[in-house]
């Protein structure tokens, strides 16, 4: 059986299905009987999620769509150049 | 004066748009920077963590696209394009930059006793995932405790993570290779999980 040391060190290619079906089998059989391994693939599981959503902006916030006016000038400036 | 109207927003637009800017249509140019500019300064600001360098660095970008108009080959979406070569122009300045002193990424990784058991067993956290992402305080959290890694970790969780760019991109804009790039992004998002961990249970990590 796997210890818990493998099955967090390979946690991300299980987690994003990038295991052949015999490892799936191994981390199964390790995370079947190991509650700790199993709270810590729910919470790096929550984590990349909570880090893909922090920087998209909510639907009420404020748009912050606009381009500084004067990057937008020195941008067009130095093209001319 | 163009006669350029519609700002372009999909793929299907870009014929026309692109013609424009390589007949050097000035209204075209500044549609372009009008319309990308403040996403491409969010994704500099993000790799830099400063407003100045940010700004530098897609002034930078702009140029560089106007000069490469030629090279467009519309295999991606204009925005695509100029993603990439902002993303690109912020780590050539980060590259630039003297790096600040930072935590030891080991201090925030898990530990385990001699037969494999990790030295601290994971416990649960009590809310969904859904759940947590809609909550503002802790999105400000999420953000600051991304922007407290070390900058070798935290340039690949935003590359990967946020800007959504491939393992194969990543390893090639940074010059290292898939297998560190993967390494580099588990590690990044284990310690991620470890000060969110302490977060959830109202204590700091070592």
């Amino acid at each position: 059986m796997l210890t818990c040391r493998e099955v967090i060190e390979f946690l991300m290619n299980y987690a994003e299905g990038n295991v052949t079906p015999e490892e799936r089998v191994r981390f199964e059989e390790h995370l079947a009987v190991c509650p700790a391994c199993v709270n810590y693939l729910n919470t790096y599981r929550t984590t990349v999620r909570l880090g893909q959503q922090a920087f998209k902006p909510l639907p009420t916030d404020a748009d912050e769509s606009s381009v500084p006016e004067d990057l937008v000038r020195a941008i067009l400036d130095a093209r001319r150049k | 004066m163009s006669d350029l109207q519609v700002t372009p927003n999909t793929h299907a637009d870009d014929a026309a748009y692109l013609a424009a800017l390589r007949s050097g249509d000035d209204t075209a140019y500044e549609l372009l920077v009008r319309q990308h500019g403040a996403r491409l300064i969010a994704v500099a600001r993000r790799l830099l963590q400063n407003d100045e360098d940010a700004r530098d660095a897609v002034q930078d970008a702009f140029l560089s696209a106007f000069k490469s108009l030629h090279q467009f080959d519309g295999q991606c979406s204009l925005s695509t394009w100029l993603h990439r070569i902002s993303v690109n122009s912020a780590l050539m300045k980060l590259r630039s930059r003297k790096r600040r002193p930072e935590q030891n990424i080991d201090d925030l990784l898990p530990q385990f006793v001699a037969d494999g058991h990790a030295a601290e067993p994971a416990t649960a956290w009590d809310q969904t995932a859904d759940s947590l992402a809609e909550q503002r305080e802790l999105r400000k959290v999420v953000r600051e405790n991304i922007e407290r890694l070390p900058e070798l970790y935290r340039t690949v969780l935003l590359l990967r993570d946020i800007e959504e760019l491939s393992t194969d991109e990543t390893a090639r804009l940074l010059g290292v290779t898939l297998t560190a790039v993967n390494t580099r992004l588990h590690r990044a998002r284990q310690a991620l999980r470890t000060r969110l961990d302490a977060h959830f249970r109202g204590h700091e990590p070592c």
